[in-house]
Formats: structure tokens, C-alpha cells, sequence
């Protein structure tokens, strides 16, 4: 398919090195304006392109993250880590979410990982990543040895569980009540996983990408703007 | 009516009324005897009290839900989300410049630091971090450190006009207002600047910007000891602070409490010494701590905090002496936002060699200037963290891109959200009282809590 390309990405061959990991498809990009059916005579409305985001990265990953993960894979056995994504001069650790409270556990206590500072956790919705719609995002410092990590979980739209991590990270307890609040992932094992930002009675959770911005049309000396989600714009 | 009821022809805003929790008061102050002649023969000692979310000593809109018996409180819960705008999910739906925009508005008494987060963590992806130009990184220390002073003012003003200083709210405000003069002269705005953009700054330094911030900061030089005079050893001002909201490091670490609450159990964490960006690691200062753990010890580190970034405000200043003319903005055509602005007869618009530029000498520069207006620029696929430290703490910005012109999610860890956590621990067995003073030491900005 050569009218498909990876869109923005460093020029790659599929498995390289730790510093231009493969890609990973998650969606697909259509048209240029945002203009749909038979309005478009512009001729971009036929472009496709991929969206990808950094793929799994190979060993050797450089810098602190080799002994960081051996030493995480020797605590938690294989099968825990799905993928280790170094980009941007950042390591993910893509974890599975029923082992995450365990990682989470060895990531505070082991000395040589010693993350003792966690910057809370951020929700990310990709609705075209089947089984995988809903990914958790940790932030973690260690203070000791001046490191960040990432640690991602995913799990499905149809099942929207992953382990709370608040009895290792009591931090993390607005945190994972604001995920909720906002992309529905039920943290199993929170002490009180209420909303936080928005109403109690709220439907919905606001921040999932099938959640319209809302707004309303406005008008100005006759011209029609429409709000900022349903506006033409560039994609 | 033959039942007399004290408390419904008493007091109009005092009346009662009774619901399946029990009975159920709405009280304004000074009406606390209506409460009490209400309760009946055998008064139920426990009382949950709503304070907020509109109590002037919450700090904007902040909800406490306190469970009281007598004066003491035995538990605390904050309400938060009555400042929720969907700045996250608004910053979704414009371009990546455009977010500089909103994200300013959260947590709006330290703006500057809002934008520099999210503008590093824009660079990071783009790839970019190398080629910021210096003056641009002077700036946004200059401007970010001005903020911290401007920040950590209103804290202790408030924080003083809530247990009654009212001296120091009103010489708080007085030299506040002498920050936001310059941010006024420099970025055309008090507060929302939207001035950081990503790639650099928007704008130059206007003229007559440096001897503003020297006379800046002779002035305080000369007022800044003030505070110290009126508070440090003032036995009210201890009284009131000392042992009160009391926390320490392991609690700290637990709760992932960062900034002036960590730094006053004598735990120097500092992003700019550790993880230095914008050139920090260049300039001289010292990260103050205090060990008593307490409200009086988080004052003490936001005072003398004032004092070192009074110091690098210095150094800004000698630095930008020595660049002028030098760019504010990334090179990078495709990058840089190119319109450079000018206060004309009828305000402030687009200078006008810019525009004699692109409609009359340059095409290029034409194009780069439509591409990037109406479209913006692409920046690279994936996610990046960056964090810095704001005059409350680690504030982060997790940034997701899918390659388009617009972020596919952006999140932020304010520390006024993770900070607020705190609150329950830091009150409960406490006076009432020592709520106000407590909860004003963690400094919360509601609009950077709910976002």
C-alpha cells in the first residue's frame, strides 16, 4: 500500500534501534479540512493516512532503562512487561493490567528502581484500538536516582477494569476518581471511586473521544460560527 | 401555632428543617446560638459542617465538608469540580498553539508556569528542545520566577488576611500589583497571557522593560523585609501557625506532596536543581527549607523562596541587558509563529512591517504565515511528560499527539489537586480555625485544581 504512510514519524525500518521504534497503527486519518460526503470537491477528502504512535523498541534501549527493566523483569517474571517503548528520551513500560499492582510495588520498594513519587495518573481513550480503547497512564519520579518512568496500562471499552494502585501509591486516590470521572476506567480495589470534577449524577464520563465538546452556534453580523467541535477545521 | 420554634422566627437565614439525615441548618455567622437553642434538650454532639464552596477563607471555590464535635474536627473531606471548565478536553479541539491559551487559565495566579509546561513538553515531541534560542529561555525564567513571587504573595496575603493580618494582605497585594505591572508591560496582560509559546516567546522585550524590572527590584529589596518584620516573630502570627497543619516527609511522599509543604519538612526537592530546564542549571540560587513541617514553616519557605527568585530575577535582568535584538523564536519557519505584533492608533494588532513583509516582499514568508494561522503545524506522533516546578509544586504536563495539529490529549498534574489530598490529614483532631490557616498553607488555586 503506498498511498499509506506512516504520517510524521522518523524514517524507520520496522524493529530498529531503541531511538526509532516501529510504529504502531492505532487509527486512520481521512481527508484534509475535516469536510465530509459531497461538499468536499477539494480532492483531499480522499486522503488516507496512518496514525501512528512509537512502537515497541528493541534491545538495546540505552541509558539507565536496560538494567532499569531487567531488573523489573527479574522481580516480576515474563509475561508482566507487553512492551518497553523508549521515544522522546522517555521509557513506557507497557504493563498488563493484572499484574500492575505487583510492578507498581517493585517499581517503589526495590532499591535499584526505587520510584517513591507518583505523579498521578492520566487517562487516554483511542477508540479504534480494538481491546485496547482505554489506556491509564502513571508518571512516576524516583527522587533517588532522579529518573522518570511511564507506565502504561490498557484495558477494553467492554470491560473497564484495571487494578487500583492506591494501596502503593496513596497519591494516586484523586487521581484515579479524576480518570474515572472523566474515561469510565473502574479502578477495582479504590477505597471510594466517586467522581470528582463533574456532578455525582453525571452521565457520561467527558473526556472519552465519542463525548461531543458541545457548544453552541454563534452568530455575528450574520455569519454562522459553529463551536469548535463541529467547525471545519484540519485533521 | 401553639409549638414555639426559636429558630425559624429568630433568624430568617437560621432556620432549620428536618431531612432523613437529621436535622438539617443553614447558617451565615453570628447566628451559632439559634443552632445551638435549635438542637433541643439532648443535643446531638456531632455536627457536619459545609464550609464553602462560597466561604471567603476557602480559597475560591473549594468545598470542606467538616464532621465536628464542638470545636474540634474529627473528620475532613474537601468538595472539589465547582471550577471544572474542560480545559483539558477543550485544548483537544483547537491547535497547538492555540492550547498556550487555555492552558494559562488554570491555575491563574502562576499562568507563566501553566504555559511553560505544556510549551516544553510541545518541544519535546517536535523535537526542538536544543534549538529554543536563549534569550527565549531567559525570558521564561525571567517571567516564571517574576510569577513566583506574584504567586507566593498572594498566598501569604491571604493566607494573613484569613487569621485576621490584614496588614499583610493589603502590602501583599501593594507589591502583587507591582508584579503584574511588569507582566503588563511585557506581555500586554495581567493575567491569561498566552506569552509562552511553543518554540519561544511571543513577543520581545518592549523598551524601557529592563529599567522597569531593575526599579522592580530595588523596590522590593526595600519592601520584601517587611514581611519578615510583621510576621516572622509576631506571637499572633506563630500562635496561629506553629504546629498547625502538621506534616512530614514520609507523609509528604505518601500523598505526593511537593513544593513549599515538602520543602518545610526540610526536603530541599527542587525540579530546577534536579531535572533543570530553560537554563536553570545556570543560574545561582539556593532551594530554602524549614523543618518544622508545619503552616509557620511554609510560609517561612515561600518568604525566603521570594528572595531567590528575586536573585534569579536579577540575573535574568543582567543577562537580557547583554541580547538585545537577539530572536525570541525558534528559527524553524514552519514552527515559529511569525506575526510579531504592534500597538498602533486602534490598539494593539499585527506590526506593520510584518505585514509589508508577507504582502510585500516575501511569498515564503506569506505561505508559512497562512499555513501556520489557519492550519497550524503537525507535531510528531506519541507522548511526553514534562514537569516543572511551580510555586506549589511539581506541575506536570502529559502531552499524547497522533501527528495532527491539534493534541490528542492533554493532561496536567497540577500540584494544587495532588496538594489539596493533604487536607483531611492536616486537619483532622484540629480546631476549626486551624482549618483556614492549614488549608492556606497548602496554597490550593481552584482553577488549577479542577482545570
Amino acid at each position: 500500500m503506498s498511498d499509506i504512510q506512516p504520517e510524521n514519524l522518523p524514517a524507520t525500518t520496522p524493529g530498529g534501534d531503541a531511538q526509532t521504534p516501529a510504529a504502531e497503527v492505532v487509527d486512520q486519518r481521512e481527508g484534509m479540512f475535516g469536510v465530509r460526503g459531497t461538499g468536499d470537491t477539494s480532492g483531499f477528502g480522499g486522503l488516507r493516512r496512518q496514525v501512528a504512535l512509537p512502537g515497541g523498541s528493541a534491545k538495546p534501549y540505552g541509558s539507565w532503562y536496560d538494567a532499569a527493566t531487567e531488573k523489573l523483569e527479574s522481580l516480576v517474571g515474563d509475561g508482566a512487561i507487553e512492551k518497553v517503548v523508549v521515544a522522546y528520551g522517555e521509557l513506557t513500560l507497557h504493563v498488563q493490567r493484572d499484574r500492575l499492582v505487583e510492578v507498581a510495588q517493585h517499581l517503589r520498594d526495590d532499591e535499584a528502581l526505587r520510584f517513591e513519587f507518583c505523579s498521578g495518573v492520566s487517562g487516554v481513550h483511542y477508540p479504534n484500538e480494538t481491546d485496547r480503547e482505554l489506556h491509564a497512564v502513571y508518571h512516576l519520579l524516583s527522587i533517588t536516582h532522579n529518573r522518570r518512568i511511564r507506565v502504561e496500562v490498557s484495558c477494553p471499552d467492554s470491560d473497564p477494569h484495571i487494578p487500583s494502585i492506591v494501596s502503593v501509591y496513596p497519591a494516586n486516590d484523586w487521581h484515579e476518581r479524576e480518570t474515572w470521572d472523566f474515561f469510565g476506567i473502574i479502578f477495582d480495589g479504590h477505597p471510594a471511586l466517586t467522581r470528582i470534577q463533574m456532578p455525582d449524577d453525571w452521565p457520561g464520563h467527558p473526556q472519552r473521544k465519542d463525548y461531543p465538546l458541545g457548544g453552541i452556534d454563534v452568530e455575528y453580523k450574520g455569519a454562522v460560527i459553529p463551536p469548535p467541535d463541529t467547525r471545519r477545521s484540519y485533521n | 401555632m401553639t409549638t414555639t420554634d426559636p429558630y425559624a422566627t429568630a433568624d430568617p437565614y437560621a432556620q432549620g428543617r428536618d431531612t432523613t439525615e437529621g436535622k438539617v441548618f443553614t447558617v451565615t455567622g453570628q447566628d451559632w446560638d439559634s443552632v445551638v437553642s435549635g438542637l433541643g434538650d439532648e443535643p446531638e454532639e456531632r455536627i457536619v459542617v459545609n464550609m464553602g464552596p462560597q466561604h471567603p477563607s476557602t480559597h475560591g471555590v473549594l468545598r470542606l465538608i467538616l464532621e465536628i464535635e464542638g470545636e474540634t474536627v474529627t473528620e475532613a473531606r474537601c468538595g472539589i469540580g465547582y471550577l471544572h471548565t474542560g480545559i483539558e478536553k477543550n485544548m483537544e479541539f483547537r491547535n497547538w498553539t492555540q492550547g498556550v491559551t487555555f492552558c494559562t487559565r488554570m491555575d491563574y495566579l502562576s499562568p507563566f508556569y501553566n504555559e511553560t509546561a505544556y510549551c516544553l513538553a510541545v518541544e519535546r515531541l517536535l523535537g526542538i528542545e536544543d534549538q529554543i534560542p536563549e534569550k527565549a529561555n531567559v525570558m521564561r525564567v525571567l517571567l516564571m520566577e517574576l510569577n513566583r513571587i506574584s504567586s507566593h504573595l498572594v498566598a501569604i496575603a491571604t493566607g494573613g488576611m484569613e487569621i485576621g493580618a490584614l496588614t499583610v494582605m493589603t502590602i501583599g497585594f501593594r507589591e502583587r500589583e507591582m508584579t503584574l505591572d511588569l507582566f503588563e508591560l511585557i506581555t500586554g496582560l495581567r493575567m491569561n497571557h498566552a506569552f509562552i509559546r511553543p518554540g519561544g516567546v511571543a513577543q520581545d522585550l518592549p523598551p524601557g522593560a529592563l529599567d522597569k524590572i531593575r526599579d522592580y527590584i530595588t523596590w522590593m529589596n526595600k519592601h520584601l523585609p517587611e514581611y519578615a518584620e510583621l510576621c516572622n516573630a509576631n506571637p499572633i502570627f506563630k500562635g496561629r501557625l506553629q504546629n498547625v497543619g502538621y506534616l512530614d516527609l514520609a507523609g509528604c511522599m505518601a500523598l505526593g506532596i511537593s513544593g513549599p509543604p515538602l520543602r518545610a519538612t526540610g526536603y530541599g526537592l527542587d525540579l530546577r536543581k534536579t531535572q533543570p530546564y530553560c537554563g536553570y542549571e545556570t543560574y545561582d540560587f539556593d532551594v530554602p527549607t524549614w523543618d518544622t513541617a508545619d503552616s509557620y514553616g511554609r510560609f517561612r519557605v515561600r518568604l525566603q523562596e521570594m528572595w531567590e527568585s528575586l536573585k534569579i530575577v536579577e540575573q535574568c535582568a543582567d543577562r537580557l541587558a547583554k541580547m538585545e535584538g537577539e530572536p525570541v523564536m525558534v528559527a524553524d519557519k514552519k514552527i515559529g509563529w511569525p506575526a510579531q505584533l504592534a500597538v498602533g492608533n486602534d490598539g494593539m494588532g499585527n506590526s506593520l512591517d510584518h505585514i509589508k513583509h508577507i504582502m510585500g516582499e516575501s511569498m515564503e514568508a506569506l505561505i508559512h504565515h497562512f499555513k501556520l494561522v489557519t492550519e497550524g503545524f503537525r507535531v510528531p506522533a506519541g507522548q511526553a511528560y514534562v514537569a516543572v516546578e511551580s510555586p506549589r509544586g511539581e506541575l506536570g504536563c502529559h502531552l499524547v499527539s497522533d501527528g495532527g495539529t491539534k493534541p490528542y490529549r492533554a493532561h496536567f498534574r497540577d500540584p494544587s489537586f495532588a496538594n489539596l489530598q493533604a487536607m483531611p490529614i492536616l486537619c483532622e483532631g484540629a480546631q476549626v480555625a486551624d482549618v483556614i490557616v492549614a488549608v492556606a498553607s497548602l496554597d490550593p488555586v481552584m482553577g488549577g485544581v479542577d482545570r
